[in-house]
């Protein structure tokens, strides 16, 4: 017998004669504290994310790349590790042609080993699209794929996010349930609420511990 | 208990220690500071007490559930890890644990291994017993990494270096990375970022541990701040997770009330930084995420406690640190006094099947029984009537059956047997009672001045000159 039928065997021996305890899973205390109106929604989520120092700008689907742009140029970024296979990535890159800026735009196009120097030491910007927001903890889904990978919304130290108003919902738990996670989740899902911190030095909070320093939350009103 | 000789892992010496700690004012008023501010947070996030009575009956019943078919569920839990591509382990002791853990480091010839928060790799001393392998073990949340640094141990679950103050720790990162002193925690914080990245960008290996395993999805959850949990999980090409068989919950949606009430009952966030939930290695067309993922499954007398429907209880724990948080004895002699993985009032129930009680004996009597753990514990875990329980256990004869716990009866006493015994017989015999009262009141004065352990804190008892029964009679004005 090797240690996993040992540690089998002595379970099931404890609970003989016993009956699993049914599932009364009570979804109305998860879900009823943590609604809100429509039009609350995002002023909760965007109040919730500054509190814990995340910066969140209102603004639309047309007009987002010149808010990225003014704010990586009021932090004195010239460069940006974007997505061009997406959608967002491709509207950044059309915005910058057609108005001659010079921001240079890197993909994440290579495994991490290829280019983890890089990465690591010389990229001080990313942006990332969300698979929505949650009001209740003031929390962004985001799921990488091949073109969004892991370390994306994580090494460099500004992470923009993208965020469509519409896609903000009350809840975990109803978020969890309307896009089906159980059945089909990724290799890695993440909830992000907020910059990297820490409160670990005698209970003082400092941002920008292991992840992001800053978070920004482009905020698109009529998407 | 590991097999290391050097290490303090038996805490028999508790009472020692907690003598010293509570004369040690610069510890006392760290924690004092410490729990007074954690208190307050969790407090805050639990406005509405009906809300937070509901919650925690439904979190004790997803745990409850899941431990009703703790066995299955391990099993569906390994069978769809193992569909992801995540090689599942199991290890009755901690001894097997590092040696699975060993056996994957030297598979892939490891030199550096960088950890996240994992407290069954501190029960497991994984960083010890890989350094005498040669592998260099690193803590890379920034509390572990002040704690290891100062060749210390956690003093808090939660918080590992919650007994320095801030210029304990300048003074710590002066003299071990030769940098400047400061006390700004900014700058502490900068300087610990800048030597953990190059850290996490030469690891072979990443170790985490797992706050809950989703049977269902065969997916592990990670709660963190920092985002040294992520980069530990995601940037090494392998990733092990440790974890206690008692982490797994049935379902995805399971998480949802246990999160709330993890995240707010330990630190009073609504929600920590990152949830991080991994279900399996890099895929063919992923740029990043480990190649391998490994789950160690760790018993270490977890499956003892679970013999007893009262004692496995102590299994739904969701590792919060509350109970610690508002304890009156840790807040006094703070985490260190314990000896043990974990203090405080978990500590005190968990690690007796861990250690067995002989090692553990004084750990379910170091508590007034004030029931704040209890009241606080987000999943409802009695940890009064256990510590009784527990008190119980501890003076039981020795070969009693049946048998629960390891070290049954080590405060076991003839004489203190015998001395309860005579006790009752006096009580319930009003003859001997009555001789009893007499011979005190009239022989008071032979009481010697010290009698054990109870003059060594109070002066001795002084019966008066007549018994209560006489002094009745007289005042009723009967013969
Ligand atoms: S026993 Fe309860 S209060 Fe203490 S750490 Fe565990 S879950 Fe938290």
């Amino acid at each position: 017998m090797n240690a996993r039928d040992r540690i089998l065997g002595k379970l099931k021996q404890s609970l003989a004669g016993t009956t699993p305890i049914a599932d009364d899973y009570d979804d109305a205390l998860l879900t009823a504290p943590w609604s809100y109106p429509a039009e609350h929604r995002v002023t909760r989520l965007c109040s919730l994310l500054q509190a814990v120092h995340g910066e969140t700008v209102l603004t639309t689907a047309a007009e987002w790349p010149a808010r990225v742009s003014e704010a990586l140029a009021s932090r004195g970024i010239d460069e940006l590790l974007i997505s061009p296979a997406t959608a967002h990535g491709q509207q950044f890159a059309g915005y910058l042609a057609l108005n001659g800026l010079v921001t240079r735009l890197k993909a994440y196009d290579r495994p991490v080993e290829q280019w983890k120097d890089e990465l690591f030491f010389s990229t001080p910007a990313s942006l990332t699209g969300t698979l929505g927001g949650i009001a209740a903890t003031g929390s962004l889904v985001v799921w990488p794929t091949p073109a969004e990978p892991r370390l994306m919304s994580l090494v460099p130290p500004l992470h923009i996010a993208l965020l469509k108003a519409s896609e903000v919902v009350d809840n975990l738990y109803q978020i969890m349930q309307t896009q089906r996670w159980a059945e089909r989740l990724p290799t890695n899902a993440l909830l992000i609420s907020g910059p990297s911190k820490t409160a670990d030095i005698q209970q003082t909070l400092a941002y920008g511990a292991h992840g992001p320093k800053e978070l920004i939350v482009m905020v698109l009103q009529d998407a | 208990m590991s097999a290391h000789a050097d290490t303090p892992a038996i805490p028999i010496s508790f009472k020692r220690r907690a003598h010293d700690a509570v004369h040690d004012a610069q510890l006392r008023k760290n924690f004092r500071g410490a729990m007074d501010f954690l208190m307050a947070k969790r407090a805050a996030q639990f406005p509405d007490g009906d809300e937070l009575e509901r919650l925690r009956a439904f979190g004790n019943r997803v745990r409850a559930r899941a431990l009703s078919k703790l066995p299955d569920l391990l099993q569906r839990l390994e069978a769809n890890l193992t569909r992801n591509g995540v090689k599942v382990h199991w290890a009755e002791t901690v001894d097997e644990a590092n040696a699975i853990v060993h056996q994957i480091v030297a598979a892939h010839e490891a030199k550096q291994v960088i950890k996240g928060k994992s407290m069954v790799s501190e029960e497991m001393e994984m960083n010890h017993y890989l350094e005498g392998h040669g592998v260099d073990c690193l803590e890379s949340d920034m509390g572990e990494f002040i704690v290891q640094l100062g060749n210390e141990k956690p003093s808090h679950i939660i918080m590992p270096a919650i007994h320095l103050n801030a210029g304990q720790v300048a003074s710590l990162f002066h003299d071990k990375l030769e940098v400047d002193y400061t006390e700004d925690v900014d700058r502490l914080i900068q300087i610990g970022r800048e030597t953990l990245r190059r850290k996490f960008f030469e690891a072979d290996i990443g170790v985490s541990g797992v706050n809950f395993a989703i049977a269902e999805t065969g997916s592990l959850l990670l709660v963190e701040n920092e985002g040294n949990g992520r980069m530990s999980t995601t940037v090494p090409p392998v990733h092990i997770a440790v974890t206690g068989i008692e982490k797994v919950v049935e379902n995805l949606r399971d998480v949802v009330p246990l999160l709330s009430l993890l995240t707010r009952s330990a630190t009073g966030q609504p929600i920590t930084t990152y949830v991080n939930v991994i279900s399996g290695p890099r895929k063919a067309d992923e740029l990043d995420g480990p190649q391998e993922v490994h789950l160690v499954l760790l018993d270490n007398g977890r499956s003892q406690a679970f013999a007893d429907s009262e004692l496995r209880q102590t299994l739904n724990c969701i590792r919060c640190g509350a109970c610690m948080n508002h304890c009156p004895v840790y807040t006094r002699i703070g985490g260190h006094a314990y000896g043990t993985v974990y203090p405080g009032p978990i500590g005190k129930i968990v690690t007796p099947h861990m250690l067995g009680l002989e090692a553990t004996r004084d750990l379910p009597s170091a508590s007034s029984l004030c029931g704040a753990c209890g009241e606080v514990c987000p999943v409802k875990i009695p940890i009064p009537a256990i510590l009784r329980r527990l008190r119980e256990e501890n003076v039981r004869p020795p070969a009693a059956e049946p048998h629960h716990m390891r070290g049954q009866g080590s405060k076991y006493s003839r004489r203190e047997r015998y001395t309860w015994k005579a006790w009752r017989t006096l009580n319930t015999s009003p003859r001997l009672y009555r001789l009893f009262g007499l011979a005190a009141t009239r022989l008071s004065g032979l009481i010697p001045a010290d009698i054990g352990p109870w003059t060594e804190h109070r002066s001795a008892p002084k019966p008066a000159a007549r018994t209560l029964h006489e002094l009745a009679r007289d005042h009723l004005g009967e013969d």
